[in-house]
C-alpha cells in the first residue's frame, strides 16, 4: 500500500468531510433545542445561497450581499419560528417533522420563484482577495519534501470558515446570555420555562442562528459544486453525519462529518472493486452509521436515552 | 340525523365483530363497490390510465407504510426502494420462470413476499435503534436496493437504456384473455387487477388493526417498553410490521411498474417518492387506513389540479416552471396548515364530519 497516497486520501475525506459537518451543525442546532427534524435544512442551503449569488450578478458587492443575504436568512428563521414551529409546538415530533418537509417544498419553490432555477457558478476569488480562493492546489512536496501529495487551497479555506465558525458558536453557546437560556431550553423545556426563559425567543435565535450557518455552509458548498438545485441533497449526505455523531451534539457532527468524510473515501478506494460496481457512496454512508448505529444506538455523543414505564 | 346507528341491533357475536356494523355503512360499501366495478372501468382510457391506477399503486403502498409508520411507528423512507424491489422481483419472476406457472397475480403475490424479506432485512437494526436514529437504515435501504439494481444489469435483462418495456405476454393470465374475449393489456382489465388487489390488501390491513397483531403494533408504537412487559415480543413485532408493510409496499411497487406505466423504470422509485408517500401517510392521518387512501388520492391530484386551474384561469401566460413552483408554494403552505389545523389528518375530518352528520340539524 502507498501511504502518501493513503495520506491524501484521508486528508481529502478530512475536507470533505468539513463540508458535511457544516450542514449537519445546524440540524443538530435546532434538533437540540426544540427536538425538531429539521429537513428544510437542504433548502435553507439553496435559498442563501441562491439570493446571495443572485445579487452579486446583479452588481451588488460581496459584503453587502453577504450582509443582506444573512438578514434576510434571520428574517426566514424568525418567521418560521413564528407561522410553523409555535403553531405546532407540543405537537407529535412527526409532525413536526412533516412541517419541515412541508417548508422544504415550501423554500423549494419559493426560492426558485423568486429568483430561478437556473445553474449558477459562484467564484468567490472574483470578490475576495485571498490567496486561498486561488484555484491552484498546494503542493505539499514544496514545503515537506517526502509528502508528496495535492491539497486543493479552497478546502483549506472550508476548513478555516467553519473552524472560525465553529469557535463563534462555541464562544456564543458558552459565553453570552442568550447562549447560555439557549442551553438551558435544550437541557429541560419546562425547566427553563420555569425559570423565566423566553422558549419562544429562545427558537426564534435558533432558527435565526441556524438560517446564517445555513447561508456560510450554503456559500461553501455552491463554491464547490454549484448554487443550484442539488444543494438540496446536501441534506441527505448530511443525514448519517449527524445520527452517527448523535442528534443533540455539535462536537458530534463535527467528528461525524469528519468520519463519514473519510470513511467514505476509504470506501470508495479500498471497496468499490469489492462490490464490483461504481457509485457505492450512494449508500457507503447510511452503512457506515447503520453499523455504527448497532453498537451505539444514540451515535457518538448523543445523550443516551434511559426509558422507563 | 343522516348518518344514524339507531335500530342497528347486535344480536349474536359474529354481528358484533362486523367490520361494517350500520346499515349505512354497508349500503354506501355495496354501492361503492358497485361503482368501482361496473362504471369505472367503462370510463375513458385517460382517466384510468393517468388518475386511477396511479392512485391505486401508490395508496396501496401507503397503506403499506400505514402499517409500519402509522400502527407500529417505525419511521421509514425507505417505501420507494421496497417498491422497487416488488417491481424488479415481479418482472424477474414472469421473465425466467416457465411459461404457464406465472401469472401476474401469482407474481406480484411472491414479489411481495421478496420485498417484505428485504424489508426484514432492513428492519433488523429496529431491534436496537429507536426513533429518528432509523431513518438511517431505511435511507439505507432505499439507497442500496436502487443503486443494487442500478449496477447488476441481470435484473433489467441486460437492458443498456435501463428501461425495459413490459412484453404484451406478460399480461397473458394463462390465456384468460382470449377466453373471455378481453383486452387484458387494456387499460380496463389492467384496472380491475389492481382494484382487486388493492381492495383484498386494503380489507385485509383493515381487519390486521382489529386484530390481536394490530393491537401488538400499536403498543408498541405506543410505548415499547410498556409492551414488552405485557409480555409482547417487541422485536418480534417490529419485524412483522416490517414484513407486512413491505410486502404492500413491494405489491404496489409491481402495480406500478405492471399495471400504470408498463414498463420497468429505475428512476421512478428515487428518494423523492418516498417521500410523496410519507406526505400521502400523514395528510389522510396516521394509523387509519381509509385516511391513507385519502391522503394519496389527494397528494396525487393536488399538483394536477394546480396546474389545470393555472393553465385555464391564465391561458398559459407562465411558463411551466413557475407553474410548478407555485404549486410547490402552495403545497408546502397547505401541508403546515393542515398540520396546525389538523394534526389528525384527513381521518380526523373525515370523524367530524361523520359526528356532524349524525347531530345535523341540531348541533348538540
Amino acid at each position: 500500500m502507498d501511504w502518501v497516497y493513503l495520506i491524501e486520501v484521508l486528508v481529502g475525506g478530512l475536507m470533505s468531510g468539513v463540508m458535511y459537518s457544516l450542514v449537519a451543525i445546524g440540524f443538530v442546532l435546532i434538533y437540540k433545542s426544540s427536538g425538531i427534524f429539521n429537513f428544510a435544512q437542504g433548502t435553507m442551503l439553496l435559498f442563501a445561497s441562491l439570493t446571495f449569488v443572485k445579487m452579486t450578478e446583479n452588481g451588488i458587492d460581496f459584503w453587502t450581499s453577504l450582509f443582506i443575504a444573512a438578514g434576510i436568512m434571520v428574517i426566514f428563521g424568525i418567521a418560521t419560528e413564528r407561522y410553523v414551529i409555535r403553531p405546532l409546538a407540543n405537537q407529535d415530533l412527526l409532525a413536526l417533522f412533516m412541517a419541515t418537509v412541508g417548508l422544504a417544498t415550501f423554500q423549494e419553490g419559493f426560492s426558485q420563484f423568486v429568483w430561478d432555477s437556473d445553474v449558477h457558478g459562484l467564484q468567490m476569488s472574483k470578490f475576495l482577495d485571498i490567496g486561498l480562493l486561488d484555484p491552484a492546489p498546494i503542493f505539499v512536496s514544496d514545503h515537506v519534501p517526502w509528502l508528496d501529495i495535492l491539497i486543493p487551497k479552497f478546502d483549506i479555506f472550508a476548513s478555516l470558515v467553519a473552524g472560525s465558525l465553529i469557535v463563534i458558536l462555541a464562544f456564543f453557546f458558552q459565553k453570552t446570555k442568550t447562549g447560555l437560556s439557549l442551553r438551558a431550553v435544550s437541557d429541560d423545556h419546562m425547566a427553563a420555562m420555569a425559570v423565566g426563559i423566553p422558549l419562544q425567543t429562545v427558537w426564534a435565535v435558533v432558527w435565526a442562528v441556524t438560517g446564517v450557518i445555513a447561508l456560510v455552509a450554503g456559500l461553501l458548498w455552491a463554491e464547490r459544486v454549484s448554487v443550484s438545485f442539488t444543494l438540496i441533497e446536501a441534506v441527505m449526505k448530511a443525514l448519517p453525519v449527524i445520527l452517527i455523531g448523535g442528534l443533540t451534539s455539535i462536537p458530534g457532527a463535527i467528528v461525524g462529518g469528519l468520519v463519514i468524510g473519510v470513511g467514505e473515501k476509504l470506501g470508495e478506494i479500498y471497496l468499490a472493486d469489492v462490490f464490483g460496481g461504481q457509485g457505492i457512496e450512494l449508500w457507503f454512508a447510511y452503512f457506515m452509521a447503520l453499523i455504527f448505529l448497532i453498537f451505539r444506538p444514540q451515535g457518538m455523543f448523543g445523550e443516551k436515552l434511559i426509558e422507563r414505564v | 340525523m343522516i348518518y344514524r346507528e339507531t335500530g342497528n341491533f347486535v344480536t349474536n357475536y359474529f354481528k358484533d365483530r362486523e367490520i361494517f356494523p350500520l346499515k349505512f355503512d354497508k349500503i354506501i360499501v355495496v354501492l361503492g363497490l358497485l361503482i368501482l366495478y361496473l362504471y369505472v372501468p367503462t370510463t375513458s382510457e385517460y382517466t384510468l390510465s393517468a388518475h386511477v391506477i396511479p392512485i391505486l399503486a401508490v395508496g396501496l403502498a401507503t397503506v403499506g407504510l400505514n402499517i409500519l409508520t402509522g400502527l407500529t411507528g417505525q419511521l421509514s423512507l425507505g417505501t420507494a426502494g421496497f417498491m422497487c424491489v416488488g417491481a424488479f422481483s415481479t418482472y424477474n419472476l414472469m421473465l425466467r420462470m416457465p411459461e404457464g406457472l406465472m401469472s401476474l397475480p401469482v407474481a406480484l403475490l411472491f414479489s411481495g413476499i421478496f420485498a417484505g424479506l428485504v424489508g426484514v432485512i432492513f428492519g433488523l437494526p429496529a431491534i436496537r435503534i429507536k426513533g429518528f436514529y432509523l431513518l438511517v437504515s431505511t435511507l439505507a435501504a432505499q439507497y442500496f436496493v436502487w443503486w443494487f439494481f442500478n449496477s447488476y444489469a441481470w435484473f433489467l435483462n441486460y437492458e443498456s437504456s435501463g428501461v425495459v418495456a413490459i412484453p404484451p405476454k406478460m399480461y397473458d393470465y394463462w390465456g384468460l384473455g382470449n377466453l373471455l374475449g378481453v383486452d387484458m393489456q387494456g387499460y380496463p382489465a389492467r384496472y380491475v387487477l389492481a382494484l382487486t388487489v388493492c381492495l383484498a390488501l386494503t380489507y385485509f390491513a383493515k381487519n390486521l388493526l382489529r386484530s390481536n397483531t394490530g393491537r401488538n403494533f400499536m403498543s408498541v408504537r405506543d410505548r415499547d417498553i410498556a409492551a414488552s412487559v405485557m409480555g409482547i415480543s417487541v422485536p418480534r413485532t417490529k419485524l412483522l410490521a416490517f414484513f407486512v408493510s413491505c410486502f404492500y409496499c413491494g405489491v404496489a411497487g409491481g402495480i406500478y411498474s405492471f399495471l400504470y406505466i408498463g414498463n420497468v423504470d429505475l428512476m421512478i422509485y428515487e428518494i423523492d417518492r418516498s417521500f410523496t408517500i410519507l406526505f400521502m401517510l400523514i395528510i389522510g392521518g396516521l394509523g387509519s387506513i381509509s385516511g391513507s387512501w385519502l391522503g394519496a388520492i389527494f397528494v396525487y391530484e393536488f399538483p394536477i389540479v394546480f396546474t389545470w386551474i393555472g393553465d385555464t384561469i391564465f391561458q398559459g401566460a407562465f411558463n411551466t416552471a413557475v407553474v410548478e413552483n407555485v404549486s410547490n408554494m402552495v403545497y408546502g403552505i397547505f401541508i403546515i396548515a393542515l398540520l396546525i389545523r389538523e394534526p389528525g389528518g384527513f381521518a380526523a375530518l373525515w370523524g367530524t364530519t361523520k359526528q356532524k352528520l349524525r347531530m345535523w340539524p341540531y348541533p348538540h
